[in-house]
């Protein structure tokens, strides 16, 4: 049977800005289904930010219920948390958020340690990784001394170092032009792939949109519709 | 990558404000090094004074160290030469001993009758041989060049006396004693009689075989110990500047024989103290104990106690007291200082690195292993900043100790080199390196603890 990787029920987030409080998202209800590449697109202020943050624990719901990987992370203590999103997910940020003095290989190897790997098996799967995103020769180049192409794809490698069940992307192509962002979109994709694993990508770039295997579209944080490529498709419950 | 490794890469990405922090704290280790060091060294000075002219250890009758001004000689302590004999047989102190040897402290009254005028003195008799080997204790290694004392050689009615006597009895002249103003004359008609007749002939029936007349002589009267007024002619051989006035005023040193012919005529002679100089300061509890132990089975017909050279100078432990509050606040100072700079930098390093905090503790360091960071960035700052301040410190302190500058130090007569003691204090530099790195990692906390409670959505949006 095939668990979803998340669940959200009756999610509810409201920002405070100063006294007045800021609607961000209201009423999701939502299903990410494993190991499927799903995109969450909307216009700009429409809540996807946010839905991503909510789905990957790094911040909470003011209501609602979320499983992630078939936990409730509502009310987890924040270390329990912590120690959750280092097992269980990845992230891709638009801008890349490498450790500046870190090597390829070391952002790389870095959740490992979180996870406490074994030196050999950590390092053996750097080395995986960073051959199968094609920089086997940059793995002791700085961020600094890298493309935005080959950041990305850096940061593609780490989010996977932990064999993570939910890898998220908050516009992972924003920042590169189309054919770098076409190339990374094309990546993880494969990365998708090859390691079975769920994507959950805030974006709206066509070129994302097209490789969607399932689209949620979000306006005014709450959800249009949710499209199930290869079938299904259904309308905002 | 370890925490470390992290911390310390962190801290080289901003060179100049790492440098900057790490330079302001070795300013402030060297600042509190090189004073610490030199109040070390005033410490060190003192206590080498003390014990090279009172020893260690002074044994002496109960109550003598309190009410003895009053009558020196009811203190006196019988068979002192066997306390002396059985101290260096005793197979405990007799290793730590370097030298024991009695005293006798007399009050009285200096005239000098040619020029008609007296003071009142404090007098002290003394083994010359034994006092010139005391002079000779140098545990600290000062450049140290002792002299003898001025009675070496001399005969038993010979003394010294402070500048201060010679410039009251008017002896500057003879003694060669130089800044000596001299009174203007006075009207009274003292000056120029003749000694008094009943005390001239105190004097010479006091007078030792072999005595040396000289143009400085002085009738110290004092009282017996049968209470008795009794004289003793001296012959002055030098005035010595002892550094404080008051002591200046009324020191007299003779010969031990002399001080007891004079107190005790010819009943058996006392001493009011024992001397006991030991080869380290350190050794004082273990031969105070055995002393106490030794008095107390052997010599326990007369009440006897065993004081310290810190009891017995009230001033060292005032003068160290002194130091240490002044070197306590400039630590507190220092430490301040340290502490706001590295907060500073820790603060700036806060906030330009909010985004890599979001990250972190998105792919899930806890906020302890965020807070651990900094610390620990505070932690290598304070360690680098301690060690070169220590390394640059000892440095300073060897040119100063080399070039030559002198200083006269309250207490003393004499000039002595301008030393500051780093090297080899292993307590002032641990305790320094240890304070340093404890301010350091103060500062760390509370801009780290910050970075860990940091929302991660903010710190993520952060630009």
């Amino acid at each position: 049977m095939n668990m979803p990787s998340v669940t959200l029920k009756h999610v509810a987030k409201t920002y405070r800005l100063d006294a007045v409080g800021v609607p961000a998202l209201n009423d999701i209800n939502l299903e990410i289904r494993p190991r499927r590449f799903t995109v969450i697109s909307g216009p700009s202020g429409s809540g996807k930010t946010t839905l991503l943050n909510l789905i990957g624990c790094i911040d909470r719901p003011d209501e609602g219920e979320i499983v992630v990987a078939g936990e409730p992370v509502q009310r987890m203590p924040d270390d329990a948390l912590s120690d959750f999103r280092a097992r269980h997910l990845g992230f891709i940020f638009q801008n890349f958020n490498l450790l500046p003095v870190l090597t390829a290989y070391e952002n790389v190897e870095y959740p490992l340690l979180l996870t406490r790997v074994a030196p050999a098996k950590r390092k053996e799967r750097v080395l995986a990784l960073l051959a199968a995103v094609g920089l086997s020769d940059k793995i002791h180049h700085r961020p600094g001394q890298l493309s935005g192409g080959q950041r990305q794809r850096v940061a593609i490698a780490r989010a996977l170092a932990p064999s993570p069940q939910l890898l998220l992307a908050d516009e992972p192509t924003a920042n590169l032009d189309s054919q770098t962002g076409a190339a990374i979109i094309a990546l993880m994709r494969q990365m998708q792939r090859e390691h079975d694993v769920s994507f959950v990508i805030s974006s709206h770039d066509p070129q994302i949109l097209a490789e969607a295997d399932d689209a949620v579209k979000i306006h005014d944080g709450r959800i249009v519709s949710v499209e199930r490529r290869g079938g299904e498709a259904e309308a905002a419950r | 990558m370890k925490t470390l490794a992290l911390a310390l890469r962190n801290l080289l990405r901003n060179r100049r404000r790492s440098l900057t922090t790490v330079l302001a704290m070795i300013v402030g280790a060297q600042t509190v090094l090189l004073f610490g060091g030199y109040s070390r060294n005033i410490t060190y000075g003192l206590q080498t004074d003390f014990v090279q002219s009172g020893g260690h250890l002074q044994i002496q009758r109960q109550g003598y160290f309190l009410y003895g001004a009053g009558n020196p000689a009811v203190y006196g302590i019988a068979n002192y030469a066997d306390v002396i004999a059985a101290v260096k047989r005793d197979s405990v102190l007799a290793p730590m001993v370097t030298v024991v040897t009695p005293t006798l402290q007399v009050g009285g009254i200096a005239g000098n009758f040619a020029a008609g005028v007296s003071r009142t003195v404090f007098a002290r008799g003394l083994v010359v041989e034994d006092a010139n080997q005391m002079r000779l204790w140098n545990d600290y290694g000062f450049p140290l060049n002792p002299r003898p004392s001025p009675l070496t050689g001399t005969s038993a009615d010979s003394a010294v006396i402070g500048t201060g006597v010679a410039r009251v009895l008017q002896l500057c002249g003879p003694l060669q004693v130089k800044n000596c103003p001299q009174p203007r004359a006075t009207t009274d008609g003292a000056a120029g009689k003749t000694l008094p007749a009943d005390i001239a002939a105190l004097a010479a029936a006091e007078q030792p075989p072999g005595s040396a007349g000289g143009d400085a002589r002085i009738e110290l009267l004092a009282a017996t110990a049968g209470g008795a007024p009794n004289v003793a002619a001296l012959n002055v051989v030098k005035a010595v500047s002892i550094g404080v006035k008051e002591l200046d005023d009324v020191f007299v040193a003779l010969h031990l024989s002399q001080a007891q012919r004079l107190v005790y005529g010819n009943q058996t002679p006392r001493a009011t103290a024992i001397v006991l100089q030991l080869t380290h300061t350190r050794q004082i509890p273990a031969a105070k104990a055995r002393l106490e132990e030794l008095l107390a089975t052997a010599f326990k017909d007369q009440p006897l106690e065993v004081l310290d050279y810190e009891t017995l100078n009230p001033f060292y432990g005032q003068a160290i007291a002194m130091f240490a509050t002044i070197f306590g606040f400039i630590a507190v100072l220092i430490g301040a200082i340290v502490l706001f700079t590295v907060s500073n930098t820790m603060s700036m390093a806060v906030v330009e690195r909010t985004t890599e905090i979001g990250t972190l503790r998105a792919i899930g360091l806890r906020r302890s292993g965020i807070r651990r960071l900094f610390v620990w960035e505070g932690l290598l700052l304070g360690v680098i900043g301690a060690a070169l301040g220590v390394v640059i410190a000892i440095g300073v302190a060897s040119l100063v100790n080399r070039s030559g500058l002198t200083w006269t130090p309250p207490g003393r007569g004499d000039a002595v080199p301008l030393t500051i003691r780093v090297w080899g204090e292993t307590r002032l530099i641990v305790g320094t390196m240890i304070g340093l790195v404890l301010v350091a990692v103060v500062s760390a906390w509370w801009p780290a603890r910050r970075a860990a409670r940091m929302n991660i959505v903010d710190a993520l949006r952060h630009v």
